[in-house]
């Protein structure tokens, strides 16, 4: 556990070293500013269902920088070499990383609390769906998160791992926006695979276990391939 | 130096239809620093990655300080502080803030901790730029931040995947001062192509080419085992023939070793004399070219050194040698 915190502490702070983190934040806040600002009187209600609509839709973008140099940079400078060769294992480096992406990610989520708040010195904000919504975020943003590091874990080149996380993770949150085209039984299905879909419920107010379950699983399901990758170099 | 700190047996390793790496096996004693010589993709990094557990060999073992590699890469990574090829470290992090990482990776906390991080700092007289970001560093500095982060746990053996290489010869002189004091107590792998560096450096050599070990010696042993020394003698010519001069010098060590060579120096004439045993000729040489009435420009001793041993076992040259 120890080692745990200490790759995910060096990874939290080292992103305060770089500019992604800066830059991600700063698109991340400005759009969704526009976006929210845009509407927000015309509806002329306190309420903060259009950040949540917005936020993550724009996470879902925005994450995948974070991620795509979390091995990918490791493997390409040869840092890796180093952290693997320390007495850690491969699932120690990775929910290590992982921790530490998450941790920048809760630091964005806390940015834009601003937003619920102002939006109450307007109006009679019920923070219920507020606090369900930010464990959507989180939960959601977890699940983006990690199949981010997978695709890092793939590839040695910071674009790829990009490209190929924001494909995977803007797929899985647009499978619900085409139900209508799909025969019934294959469109619950996709539906029910579309993390825009278990996210609406919980910025709704609803916390149901079967979208905790859903968003715990792709998580862990990414992890651990991300964790098969990086094991496979010893015997490649 | 009957403690086998790293016991390596029949490792072999493919990638894909190449063979990096053939049955390779040696044995490194405690105390012992060990030059790993041969060239650019010989298979000396391979070996270092499969010692330090980053690749699995396709075929054999090895066992560091008592711990395979396979049944426990915890306790060998723990016995082991590694530098590879390049010395790949957190640019964005300051030295100081890197050692500390390492320092907690590696397990220490607290007041051990600032006491190992003190100490390193001294050994590798990195005080200086503690509080400089990695990225600003020169290459030297980089590369004793290398080291240091190999050091900071103690640990009882050390590998070093180049650890000189694109040091200027200051910097290299340091750090190979730097590397012989480690060597009092440790076990060092160092893996090189600079033969000179080897020589200063190394208690043995262990030179592999293709995959193979091709040579495991002292590197003095090497030295001798690659023949005698030669005498050099540049004569000028002045209307000798070669028949003449051979003639001179026949009476003088192996009589079949007298060759002349004519040098890009017109009128000049290279005459080699190989001893029939260890004895030196140069005096002999002298009166017989004087006796002959010949001018004798220069007289040297050349032993055979490493750079033609390191080239006759690394190009199948002298693969009977």
């Amino acid at each position: 556990m120890n080692h745990i915190l200490t790759i995910g502490g060096r990874q939290f702070r080292s992103y305060f070293n770089g500019p992604v983190a800066y830059i991600v934040i700063c698109i991340v806040m400005l759009t969704l500013g526009f976006f929210f600002w845009n509407t927000f009187f015309l509806y002329g209600r306190a309420s903060t269902r259009e950040m949540f609509r917005w936020l993550s839709l724009i996470l879902v973008f925005a994450l995948p920088a974070l991620t795509m140099g979390l091995l990918a940079e490791e493997k390409r400078t040869g840092t890796i070499e180093l952290l693997i060769t320390m007495p850690v294992t491969e699932a120690q480096v990775i929910l290590g990383k992982f921790l530490g992406v998450l941790g920048l990610y809760a630091v964005l989520l806390v940015l834009t609390l601003a937003y619920p708040i102002s939006v109450s010195t307007l109006g009679n904000l019920d923070w219920g769906p507020v606090w369900s919504g930010y464990l959507g975020l989180l939960l959601q943003g977890s699940a983006v998160l990690a199949i981010g590091l997978m695709a890092s874990s793939w590839t040695d080149n910071q674009l790829i791992a990009l490209f190929v996380a924001l494909t995977l993770s803007v797929f899985f949150w647009v499978l619900d926006k085409f139900l209508a085209l799909l025969p019934t039984s294959a469109a619950s299905t996709l539906e029910w695979l579309s993390f825009d879909y278990h996210f609406q419920s919980m910025a709704r107010g609803v916390v149901d276990l079967r979208d905790l379950v859903f968003f715990f699983s792709v998580t862990a399901f990414a992890l651990a391939l991300a964790f098969r990758a990086l094991e496979s170099r010893r015997w490649s | 130096m009957t403690d086998v700190m790293i016991d390596a047996r029949d490792l072999t390793k493919h990638y894909g239809p190449v063979t990096a790496l053939k049955n390779a096996s040696f044995q490194v004693h405690r105390g012992e620093v060990v030059g790993f010589l041969g060239p650019n993709g010989a298979g000396k990094t391979t070996t270092m990655k499969i010692l330090t557990c980053f690749i699995a060999p396709s075929a054999g073992t090895a066992r560091i300080g008592g711990a395979d590699i396979f049944e426990d890469p915890i306790a060998v990574r723990e016995a082991i502080g590694y530098l590879p090829e390049n010395t790949p470290l957190y640019t964005e992090m300051l030295t100081l803030e890197y050692l500390e990482f390492v320092g907690k990776m590696r397990g220490l906390s607290g007041a051990g901790l600032q006491a190992r991080l003190r100490r390193v700092v001294e050994e590798t007289s990195l005080g200086d730029v503690i509080g400089k970001s990695i990225g600003e560093l020169s290459k030297g500095f980089r590369q004793r931040v290398g080291l240091a982060q190999a050091l900071i746990h103690e640990p009882p053996v050390l590998i070093l995947d180049e650890p000189m290489s694109g040091l200027d010869p200051n910097q290299a002189a340091e750090i190979r001062e730097l590397i012989r004091e480690i060597g009092r107590e440790r076990t060092v792998i160092l893996s090189t192509h600079n033969l000179s560096e080897v020589r200063v450096t190394c208690g043995r050599v262990l030179i592999i080419s293709q995959g193979e070990l091709v040579a495991d010696d002292t590197p003095d042993e090497l030295a001798a085992r690659a023949g005698k020394p030669r005498f050099v003698a540049t004569l000028r010519q002045n209307g000798h023939s070669a028949s003449d001069i051979r003639k001179a010098f026949s009476g003088i060590g192996d009589a079949q070793s007298v060759t002349e060579q004519t040098s890009a120096a017109a009128g000049e004439v290279i005459v080699e004399l190989v001893p029939k045993g260890t004895e030196d000729l140069r005096a002999d040489i002298f009166q017989a070219a004087v006796a002959a009435n010949l001018v004798l420009l220069g007289l040297e001793q050349r032993g055979e050194n490493l750079e033609d041993i390191f080239r006759q076992l690394t190009t199948g040259a002298g693969a009977s040698a």
